[in-house]
């Protein structure tokens, strides 16, 4: 099976650490994990604000780099829910506009095999002990387009509960969203600021060291919600928690 | 729409006062989350829940698709029943009707039932204005007449009341609208409602004019339904001589037996009851019973210019339930009022655009009140998809195009306001497309990571006036996978 791996723009350009470990997760279970070096972007931001025009061409892109590809994994929810649920929808309205087929049928091949990380090591894969080590008291935030949009349901904790040493700490709330929402964090500041300062508070309620989520998107607001409000807790990608072993330990 | 709205600033603007409002936040808190979870409950226990929530929306959209025949039907039934039919195209149109309804009866008193489309138009200013009194009788309503208020919720409109500030409002105005409340009145349940029982039950047994909307109205039949929690709805519809009824078009089911669907998904999700308590259904009028005189006033108001546009018509579909409130996490900190309009929350930010136009800065902003979290979509139980028409109304105010305002249709610009941002999607857009570009920008940042200040002027202000920025590693994913062949080189420190 040939597998690639989609780091998404926000984690190639501020979250390289988390790309490090999907590899070295994934190599250390035997997949032979590609990364197509022509990659970019998948397109939420521009769809998401409103420029579906603009999103086009890099859907397009998406299609071209990854289309030869058996699997596609990335480590992000939004963006795996950006391929999965909204690249059809692109194409359909493409297709209402008079503008034919052509974008539908461009796209559609990369559709079913775009996998958000935990999917593919729990349907894919069939793992839910990675061999992981991991001795952290942690609390999981299911993120939206995750939650609601791919429906990860409890693949996440199932993988974080085979970690060994690692506690898992119910996080009250936890299906609110933390009030990122792309550029909402910025047009709704006040908002989307008092939304995560509520998700922080409750992560921080539970005594966890670390706030685990399968998206750096939401992590980074909330990350830099938490320093603000010199709360004692890291933000960590689910992917360097999973990569993490006795030998080699993820901080 | 009402003309209390004119004039509001954007929702953020909007917001800002009740996100730092202490007790309108816990009061909202409280409220949502207590209906939220019972919701849920009542929800679940349904094991039907997905079919009737594909019904609801089928029937829906059936109806919605043929909607010019069973208006036609529908008039014909109510007629035939011995009702009067009026067909309002704008909110002016339906006041003028009503107006002169109610004064060719003589009367300058109206007792109201909790109505969203008389909100809408601004009914009793303009009732006001014509020397008539319109007294709302469903204890929320009246909680925000009392207050010279606004509805914050389509269903509990006082929600971002507490008890203590309904127990003041009551002391301090009930004796300008009629029967005082006592003096020692306390904030607890039992004794406001009496309070509110015994004030109301005067309005109720003089009145002889009553103004009503719909939750359904079954165009087989010419049956109008209305669902209300008190029973004080049951005497507005009864009890009159007159009985107006307001009501969008978009209310409008095929036959008796959709009701079978709404009837068990409405309650369930507006207040968590299996059944609704106060069930009050009318066809026409019936010699010695109920009102002598029945008038329906069809209400378009931008309905049919919605049923044009492909992707927002769904939101015709909303029965109203207020589910997509309570569970909104944008609603829950930036309360009903910051919507400006009688529609606030997920609903609002969808139907207020489309029914008013986005030419005001407040609907030009709702598009953009919400995380596209889609908790909203998710308890929908007519499965409006609230996030896709976001998204859609997001490239109507970024980028123009084609809608219908009025039945023509007109393209419009892309809002003022939104030029740079423009720039920007077109620039990051070209970039993306070309990975070199990309590779260069992130290098250039690693290089000058020492100087990257952690707080931004300008519109990044909005981002680190509360959050830290991340820090730029000093080397892209991209670059180390080249660098080591994806780990499987020297690393010289790259991962761990
Ligand atoms: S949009 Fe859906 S959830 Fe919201 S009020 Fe309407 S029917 Fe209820």
């Amino acid at each position: 099976m040939r597998v690639a791996l989609f780091i998404t723009c926000v984690n190639d350009t501020l979250y390289p650490e988390t790309g490090r470990a999907v590899v070295r997760l994934l190599t250390r279970l035997g997949v032979d994990v590609d990364h197509p070096l022509g990659q970019t972007c998948c397109g939420q931001a521009h769809y998401n604000t409103g420029y579906r025009h603009e999103a086009e061409p890099l859907a397009r892109h998406f299609a071209d780099v990854f289309g030869a590809y058996d699997a596609i994994v990335t480590p992000s929810g939004s963006c795996a829910a950006m391929v999965r649920e909204l690249y059809p929808r692109m194409g359909e309205r493409a297709r209402a506009e008079g503008r034919g087929d052509t974008l539908a049928r461009t796209l559609a091949p990369v559709v079913p095999k775009t996998y958000e990380l935990t999917e593919f090591l729990v349907d894919v894969l069939g793992v839910t002990d990675v061999g992981a080590h991991y001795p952290h008291t942690v609390t999981y935030h299911p993120t939206c387009h995750g939650l609601r949009a791919l429906g990860l349901g409890d693949r996440p904790r199932r993988l974080l509960e085979a970690v060994g040493g690692l506690e898992l700490a119910e996080l009250p709330g936890a299906e609110e969203c933390c009030g990122f929402g792309g550029t909402f964090a910025v047009k709704n500041a006040d908002v989307s600021a008092a939304m995560g300062t509520d998700k922080v508070m409750n992560a921080a309620s539970t005594g966890a060291s670390v706030l685990c989520a399968a998206d750096n998107s939401c992590l980074m607001h909330l990350s830099g919600t938490m320093s603000r409000l010199s709360v004692g807790m890291r933000p960590v990608h689910i992917a360097e928690i999973l990569a993490s072993t006795r030998e080699e330990p993820s901080a | 729409m009402s003309g209390t709205f004119v004039g509001m600033p954007a929702f953020p603007e909007a917001a800002r006062g009740a996100v730092h409002n202490a007790t309108l936040r816990a009061n909202l808190r409280h409220a949502t989350t207590t209906i939220r979870r019972k919701r849920a409950v009542a929800v679940a226990e349904l094991s039907d829940w997905a079919e009737l929530r594909e019904a609801g929306k089928q029937i829906k959209d059936h109806t919605l698709r043929h909607l010019d025949r069973y208006l036609e039907q529908l008039e014909d039934a109510v007629t035939a029943a011995g009702g009067t039919v009026h067909w309002a195209a704008d909110a002016d149109e339906a006041n003028r009707i009503v107006t002169g309804l109610v004064k060719a009866t003589g009367e300058t008193e109206v007792v109201k039932v909790k109505s969203m489309a008389t909100q809408e138009i601004g009914l009793n200013e303009a009732l006001e204005a014509a020397g008539i009194r319109a007294y709302e009788t469903d204890l929320a309503e009246l909680i925000v007449q009392l207050g010279d208020d606004r509805p914050s919720h389509i269903l509990v409109p006082a929600i971002h009341r507490n008890r203590g500030e309904i127990r003041d409002i009551f002391r301090a105005e009930m004796t300008r609208w009629g029967r005082p409340a006592p003096d020692d009145l306390t904030d607890t349940p039992a004794e406001l409602a009496e309070a509110a029982r015994l004030h109301l039950r005067e309005k109720f047994l003089r009145t002889k004019v009553g103004i009503s909307g719909a939750n359904f109205m079954v165009a087989e039949t010419g049956t109008l339904v209305v669902v209300e929690s008190e029973g004080n709805g049951r005497m507005c519809l009864t009890l009159p001589e007159t009985l107006i009824s307001v009501v969008g078009i978009e209310k409008t089911v095929p036959t008796w037996r959709d009701l079978e669907v709404f009837l068990q998904t409405l309650p369930r999700s507006s207040t968590a009851e299996r059944m609704n308590p106060y069930t009050s259904m009318w066809t026409g009028t019936t010699d010695g019973d109920g009102p002598r005189a029945f008038h329906l006033v069809l209400l378009d108001n931008g309905r049919t210019d919605t049923l044009a546009d492909a992707v927002g018509r769904q939101a015709l579909r909303c029965i109203r339930c207020s589910a997509c409130l309570n569970v909104c996490p944008v609603y829950e900190r930036a309360g009903g009022h910051a919507y400006g309009s009688v529609y606030p929350g997920p609903i609002g930010a969808i139907l207020s655009p489309q029914l008013r136009g986005t030419d005001s800065d407040i609907d030009a902003s709702l598009p953009y009140a919400s995380t596209l979290c889609g908790a909203c979509y998710e308890v929908c139980p007519v499965a409006i998809d609230i996030p896709e028409v976001l998204v859609h109304l997001r490239e109507r105010v970024a980028q123009g195009g084609q809608v219908t305002r009025a039945g023509t249709k007109v393209v419009l610009k892309p809002a003022r306001g939104h030029a740079a941002e423009r720039a920007a999607m077109r620039a990051t857009r070209w970039a993306l497309t070309h990975p070199g570009a990309v590779r260069a920008g992130q290098r250039l940042a690693a290089r000058t990571r020492r100087f990257h200040p952690s707080r931004l002027p300008g519109p990044g202000k909005a981002w680190t006036a509360t959050r830290d920025l991340p820090a730029v590693p000093p080397e892209s994913f991209g670059d180390w996978w080249k660098r080591t062949n994806g780990g499987t080189r020297d690393e010289r420190g790259g991962s761990r």
